[in-house]
């Protein structure tokens, strides 16, 4: 009986589901004008220096296949490196070198890249395959982000990402995820990684889901995950609720990373975000969604919202998220 | 932000799917159109034959035609008629077919043929005008005989209509009386019936009728006697005094004026050949040409090449309609969202088994090719352009060895959509090495799936016919499509998926 769930008992922990984050959610407040620069790598960093939201160091844009060459040339001079499609969707054609040996690079995995295959994944990220639709796309070549190692030691490989959802320009839900071997150290839920939720107050670590599966520990360093606790965490949520000046995207997920050197990095934004973090924090959205609905009247910076969100979710407090007591916070020191 | 009431949108919804059914049901009750495939109705084709000698100079042929004979309904007509400008005319109440030419000579034949289903409901009499009986001026002693036989038949009746029967009887004994037999000398029975009556100030015609048997040939017109008893027109049958039109008699003619004329011409004759068909009920409804205004928005006036076509493109709103159920409503993942649709559509084309058989080795072995053509490092648009030559060569070979084995199927393999399939197999190949061999199983069942069932749908005949007969049942496949996509509900794949939130509930 665990398998399945009725659907009652998920309304009434307010999870939402596919179809209403369609209509309600990313169809009544992202604009369509807003996507192209969420879309769009390239437009989003730019759009991020602007608003003083830093991102890893641009190194490179290869625009043609003519530009290819200059490229390997110039690449031979770097250790790391990452190679991402503008366009690209759901960590679709990100190709991560993070050493060399001999002519060959090294993938974070340990496997080997030869000079051709980074050409061909060149050529075909301008062709298009892996951006939206199929449009002709450009290759952009960024820095790589050495994780904090106070992290990354929870990781497989890969370099683990903090997911926070921001609705209105309120942080509502966070989570991390963790490349596995089995998603290949890519950091998607769907492609095996794991989500861990964390409570919006401290950054803390709530439970853990794989596969959509509540796990203790991580399934390939067997390191408790409970004990994860994120570093700069007012620091690191206030740049996320930065973005939603920055784009105007009334529902959106924002992708940072925490470098070993230079803190808190955003890495990309999503305009349709999944569903998954609901799971990884054990807690539906749509309480949170409707509480922010609810406000009578805004909060007009970044740090405002930030503090109310926070206020909302700590334990103490007698908001609306915490109307329903759940075991969840119990077993986490606040 | 954007947040708008949804009342109207529903009562908009609400508005096509009651177009839509109501139109429906409009064009079953006008047309005969029926609800259910399958269903047979007799028709009669008549074939009237006109041949004349035509001396060489400006010849034209009005041939007088159907105008809404009791107890049938015109479905088709049509002339054959070489060299000959062809018209329909209607003047004063009757219609003509009119055949002209500048010249003609030697003998000339001309084809006019109808299509007629038996309906006892349908026509009924549509006189503007109530008709009077025409003055007749009878020659002694035709005259002194007339009045002795209408005085006898009015002392034996009570209305026009047992007059007419009064007389009938009258004039077809074995032996008539003398004022009948003088009468009978000057003109046919049929003629003298009407003078009779006319006489006796009832209106009264004659009309011609053919009587229809399966598969006769050189047939002519015969007299009936129509007489008008203030209301409606009667018809007698003037050899036997039954009232009424029988079943299996055509009135071709009711107006006035002859059958044929023929200007230019002599000799001329029309004779009649008929024949018994069954049609399905389908292609009667289709064929009803009455000018209603729904015949105007049928797609049976399109021509045959297209209307095959449209039978196809119309199946595509049902699987639009599947694809729509299965992944707002259950949540099934299909590769390329419409795709599913489009190999139903084939599938519909193959049958299933075959073309579930020829799809999966097509995909097989494209992927096989796609994995050499990967290692080839091509650009992608070459890729791909490489990859629809390809799955084209597979399509042959595939379908050359099915001919050889004696599978017919083997030929209509054409009909998947090549750069769907080439696009196909792409996808599956990325999606095989980014996210392995699971989610491609995942995706690429579940696009089967869908396809199999949007052909189980499409494939029902009722289907077939149901889109084809009443294209305005798409409007309520619209308001359902548009329903849907107002479903803020779970899928019935999160009640799955978010099950692990049971250990969280309280």
């Amino acid at each position: 009986m665990m398998r399945w769930i009725r659907p009652r008992a998920l309304q009434q922990q307010g999870m939402l589901s596919m179809n209403q984050r369609n209509i309600d959610y990313i169809g009544r407040y992202n604009d369509r004008r807003a996507y192209p620069l969420v879309d769009n790598k390239l437009k989003t960093k730019t759009l991020a220096d602007t608003w003083d939201v830093p991102s890893p160091a641009l190194l490179q844009v290869v625009k043609a296949q003519h530009e290819i060459h200059q490229f390997l040339d110039y690449v031979a001079a770097l250790d790391g490196f990452a190679i991402k499609p503008a366009k690209g969707s759901g960590g679709k054609g990100i190709l991560v070198i993070a050493g060399r040996e001999g002519n060959d690079f090294i993938k974070p995995s340990g496997s080997r890249v030869s000079l051709i295959d980074i050409e061909r994944h060149l050529s075909n990220i301008l062709a298009g395959l892996y951006s939206l639709g199929g449009s002709p796309d450009v290759a952009i070549i960024e820095a790589l982000v050495r994780a904090d190692p106070l992290l990354s030691r929870y990781s497989h490989q890969g370099v683990p990402d903090i997911r926070v959802l921001v609705f209105k320009g309120y942080p509502v839900m966070a989570m991390l995820r963790l490349a596995t071997a089995a998603s290949d150290g890519k950091a998607n839920l769907h492609q095996g990684a794991v989500g861990v939720g964390l409570n919006l107050a401290n950054g803390h670590a709530l439970n853990a889901v794989q596969f959509d599966q509540p796990i203790e520990q991580h399934p390939d360093t067997g390191l408790p995950l409970k004990d994860i606790h994120i570093t700069q965490w007012a620091y690191l949520l206030t740049m996320a609720s930065r973005c939603y000046e920055a784009t105007g995207l009334g529902y959106m997920g924002v992708d940072l990373v925490v470098d070993a050197f230079q803190g808190p990095l955003l890495l990309e934004l999503n305009a349709r975000p999944g569903l998954a973090i609901q799971i990884a924090n054990g807690e539906g959205l749509l309480p949170r969604l409707n509480a922010v609905e609810a406000l009578p009247r805004p909060h007009l910076t970044p740090e405002a919202r930030v503090a109310w969100a926070r206020e909302q979710a700590a334990p103490s407090a007698s908001g609306v998220l915490c109307s329903r007591p759940s075991t969840r916070r119990d077993g986490v020191p606040a | 932000m954007r947040q708008y009431s949804r009342t109207p949108f529903r009562i908009g919804i609400g508005l096509l799917i009651l177009a839509g059914v109501s139109l429906a049901t409009i064009r079953h009750l006008e047309l005969g159109v029926p609800w259910w495939p399958g269903e047979q109705r007799p028709v009669w084709r008549v074939e009237a034959r006109v041949d004349f000698q035509a001396s060489g100079e400006p010849v034209s042929v009005r041939l007088n035609i159907p105008d809404q004979p009791p107890g049938f309904r015109i479905l088709t007509e049509q002339a054959t008629s070489p060299g000959y400008g062809f018209t329909l005319q209607e003047q004063q109440g009757e219609r003509f077919a009119q055949w002209d030419i500048r010249q003609a000579e030697g003998p000339q034949t001309l084809f006019f043929k109808t299509r007629l289903l038996p309906e006892p409901q349908a026509a009924q009499d549509r006189e503007s005008e109530l008709p009077t009986a025409s003055q007749v001026f009878l020659e002694e002693p035709s005259a002194t005989a007339a009045r002795a036989l209408l005085t006898q038949a009015q002392a034996q009746s009570s209305g026009p209509a047992s007059l007419a029967r009064a007389l009938i009887r009258q004039l077809t004994r074995a032996t008539p009386d003398q004022n009948a037999q003088l009468l009978l000398d000057h003109a046919a029975l049929a003629e003298t019936l009407a003078q009779l009556l006319n006489h006796a100030g009832i209106p009264a015609r004659l009309v011609d009728g053919l009587v229809l048997e399966d598969a006769r040939r050189q047939q002519r017109l015969l007299p009936w006697l129509q007489i008008h008893d203030g209301n409606h027109w009667i018809t007698f049958n003037p050899r036997t005094g039954e009232q009424g039109v029988p079943e299996q008699v055509l009135l071709w003619r009711q107006a006035r004026g002859p059958v044929l004329e023929v200007v230019g011409g002599q000799d001329s004759q029309v004779r009649f050949s008929m024949l018994r068909q069954t049609l399905p009920a389908t292609q009667v409804g289709q064929a009803t040409a009455t000018g209603s205004v729904m015949t105007a928005l049928s797609l049976y006036q399109l021509p045959v090449e297209q209307q095959g076509m449209f039978r196809l493109l119309l199946l595509m709103p049902f699987g639009a309609l599947v694809v729509c159920v299965l992944r707002i409503l259950i949540g099934i993942r299909t590769a390329g969202t419409f795709m599913p649709v489009l190999i139903a559509v084939a599938f519909v084309q193959t049958s299933l088994l075959p073309g579930l058989a020829a799809f999966l080795s097509l995909i097989t072995l494209g992927l096989l090719l796609r994995g050499y053509l990967s290692s080839l490092n091509l650009l992608l648009v070459s890729r791909i352009s490489a990859m629809i030559v390809l799955v084209l060569f597979l399509t042959a070979a595939l379908s050359l060895i099915g001919y050889h084995m004696g599978f017919s199927t083997g030929m209509t393999l054409t009909f998947f959509p090549m750069v769907i399939l080439a696009w196909t197999i792409e996808r599956m190949s990325i999606l095989w090495d980014e996210e392995g061999p699971h989610e491609v199983f995942i995706q690429g069942g579940g696009s089967l799936l869908v396809a199999i069932l949007a052909y189980l749908i499409m494939s029902a005949p009722l289907a077939e016919h149901l889109s084809f007969n009443f294209p305005e049942l798409h409007l309520v496949v619209l308001g359902l499509i548009l329903l849907l996509g107002q479903y803020t509900g779970y899928k019935l794949t999160e009640l799955r998926r978010f099950a692990p939130m049971r250990r969280y509930s309280t």
